[in-house]
């Protein structure tokens, strides 16, 4: 009662005893994760998203998709029976901000690339209930008339560098040409595919002539969860 | 306003010694019981602390003497649903997809339970809830007319690889785009089409439907995928021509449209997607549906 008293009556030492609390509380937390080397899991696959694909991840975040889903499935019996092997903290080492979600409306997206074909993601997008009657997915279908944005492709990519995306120098230069490249049917995808294994090239909205959100976004949720080959693991590798 | 502590006459508390305006208030301390309980509770973590993952220290935690962890408690969970349904199980990837349709236990046990379940969460969404398609180029999987075959056989290699996915062993067929590439002008596509609809139904024009006929006949057009009486090709994929059942429709709009430059079916494979157990579960769940062969 009596040290209390202290705090109560003098407003720079209640903020220094505040600092000292959540410091405290800040550093137990948010330290070891740095510092246990088991926090990201080691595995082989994991590499930053294409242009494309970081466009569409932007388009994602816009749109509020995170709203109604969630990209993490979590380790429990009936959450793998349905959508797959559960999430690792490697899988989204490159999000930034990651898109784990806290709520769904919709099915979790973690697993969902290679689940659909590039055509039924489209004509989901832009009318959900055509394909799931009784959907309470909203309408999208400006992304299929919208050009994409481009911005300046090759500074984001810079800027994810800065905290921590190991994007090579090869891909910050070619940002933009793989950019367009990844939904050009005729491109050349060689480039492209050795920087980025596994990304999904060509038409992908069905209309090649403009560069859409449609394109960035399906081209992003396709992606999901591809990257690692979980066959090579046991638990005890991915114990943390 | 601090003020003295001091008892408060009427209920025999403490003051807390703050005064405004001549109000004081009161310092009612937390009722007993609660803060037995809080401090029960504190005493309770400690249990935590003991047995499960708890204290990081700088490159590591304390593990607990349990040495719990999520993911190792998956695989038991895993393990205690594969032994409740693991009989059966065993006995479906042991068994060859005929030995399946044959074995009423099995049988049930796919098309009621694994194989449903599994068809709702990942086929579904295409082919519709019961296999009944969509439009968009699904096909019906509850019908007798086959694209690429409905012995159990086909079924389960259609499942396994896909149709034009990006495994290397997927079905593959493509038709080519007559008018985009000008292998055919306007007006033989037009006539194409009027003969394409007369095969299943009635044609408005007749002579161009008969000139269309020869065309279609024509060695190197229409009949080498699609069969001499437009009764399709499993091996190419080429549906039949001649039943009205449409991936892409049946007017003669949407036939010209088609052979102008031709749509084509995507399914993904589901070899690394889903264990083999399911999908033959899935594919007699399929054949089951009313047309298999
Ligand atoms: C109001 C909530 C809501 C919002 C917002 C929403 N969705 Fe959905 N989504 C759903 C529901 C419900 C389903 C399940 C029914 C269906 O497939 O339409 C779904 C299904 C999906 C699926 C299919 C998943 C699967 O495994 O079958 C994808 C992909 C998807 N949404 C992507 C998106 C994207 C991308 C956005 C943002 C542009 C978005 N959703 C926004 C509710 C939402
Ligand atoms: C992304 C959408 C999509 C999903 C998901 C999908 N399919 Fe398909 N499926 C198709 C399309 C499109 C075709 C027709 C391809 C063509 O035009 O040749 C097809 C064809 C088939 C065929 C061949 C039909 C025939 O007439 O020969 C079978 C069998 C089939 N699907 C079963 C399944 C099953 C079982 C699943 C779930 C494990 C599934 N499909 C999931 C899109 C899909
Ligand atoms: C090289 C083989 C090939 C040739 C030649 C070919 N087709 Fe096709 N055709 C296909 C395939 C494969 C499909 C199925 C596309 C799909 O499943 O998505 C198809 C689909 C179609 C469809 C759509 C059927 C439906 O159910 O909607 C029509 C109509 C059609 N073809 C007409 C023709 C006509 C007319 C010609 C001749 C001018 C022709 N095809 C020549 C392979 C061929």
């Amino acid at each position: 009662m009596k040290w209390h008293a202290i705090f109560e009556k003098n407003v720079l030492i209640l903020a220094a005893g505040i600092l000292i609390t959540v410091s405290i509380g800040g550093i137990v937390e948010i330290v070891p994760l740095h510092t246990i080397e088991s926090t990201i899991e080691e595995v082989e696959g994991v590499r930053p998203y294409s242009p494309l694909e970081l466009a569409g991840r932007r388009i994602y975040m816009r749109e509020g998709c995170y709203n109604c889903h969630s990209q993490m499935v979590r380790p429990f019996r009936d959450e793998v029976e349905r959508y797959g092997h559960y999430s690792l903290a490697a899988e989204s080492m490159y999000d930034h901000p990651f898109q784990w979600g806290s709520k769904r409306t919709g099915p979790d997206l973690a697993r969902v690339g290679g689940k659909y074909s590039n055509a039924w993601h489209v004509a989901h997008m832009i009318d959900p209930q055509s394909l799931v009657p009784g959907s309470v997915m909203p309408q999208y279908p400006f992304l299929a008339e919208n050009a994409l944005n481009i911005g300046d492709i090759a500074a984001h990519l810079e800027a994810n560098v800065v905290v921590g995306v190991p994007y090579t120098e090869d891909m910050i230069a070619a940002a933009e040409a793989d950019l367009f490249a990844q939904a050009d049917p005729l491109g050349d995808h060689g480039g492209l595919l050795e920087r980025y294994p596994g990304a999904t090239v060509g038409d992908i909205d069905g209309n090649p002539e403009v560069l859409t959100e449609m394109d960035a976004l399906v081209a992003y949720l396709q992606i999901l969860g591809q990257m690692v080959d979980f066959s090579q693991y046991t638990t005890e590798d991915l114990r943390q | 306003m601090p003020s003295e502590v001091e008892k408060d006459a009427i209920t025999g508390t403490e003051t807390t010694g703050h005064e405004w305006d001549g109000i004081k208030e009161l310092n009612t301390p937390l009722p007993k019981w609660w803060l037995y309980v809080m401090y029960a509770t504190i005493i309770w973590s400690l249990g935590y602390f003991v047995f499960y993952p708890a204290i990081p220290w700088v490159n590591g935690f304390t593990r607990g003497i349990l040495d719990y962890d999520q993911r190792t408690d998956l695989d038991r969970q895993l393990a205690e649903v594969r032994e409740f349904r693991g009989e059966l199980l065993t006995r479906i990837e042991g068994a060859s997809l005929a030995e399946i349709r044959e074995d009423d236990e099995l049988l049930d046990f796919a098309v009621r339970g694994g194989g449903r379940a599994a068809f709702a969460e990942n086929c579904a969404p295409c082919h519709g809830l019961g296999g009944g398609g969509q439009q968009g180029g699904y096909p019906a999987l509850a019908d007798d007319a086959w694209i690429w075959g409905g012995t159990l056989d086909d079924i389960y290699a259609t499942l396994l690889y896909g149709i034009r996915s990006d495994h290397p062993q997927t079905r593959f067929g493509i038709m080519p785009a007559y008018g985009v590439d000008e292998i055919l002008t306007r007006e033989e596509i037009t006539d194409i089409a009027h003969y394409v609809v007369s095969l299943s139904g009635e044609t408005e024009d007749a002579e161009a439907a008969a000139r269309g006929a020869e065309l279609y006949q024509r060695p190197d057009l229409c009949v080498t995928c699609h069969g001499e009486n437009a009764e399709g090709n499993v091996f190419l994929g080429a549906p039949a021509l001649s039943d009205q059942i449409w991936l892409y429709g049946g007017t003669v709009a949407e036939i010209t449209a088609q052979v102008h430059n031709p749509q084509y079916g995507v399914m993904p494979a589901w070899i690394d997607r889903l264990d083999d157990a399911t999908i033959k579960m899935v594919s007699v769940y399929v054949h089951a549906l009313g047309g298999g062969q």
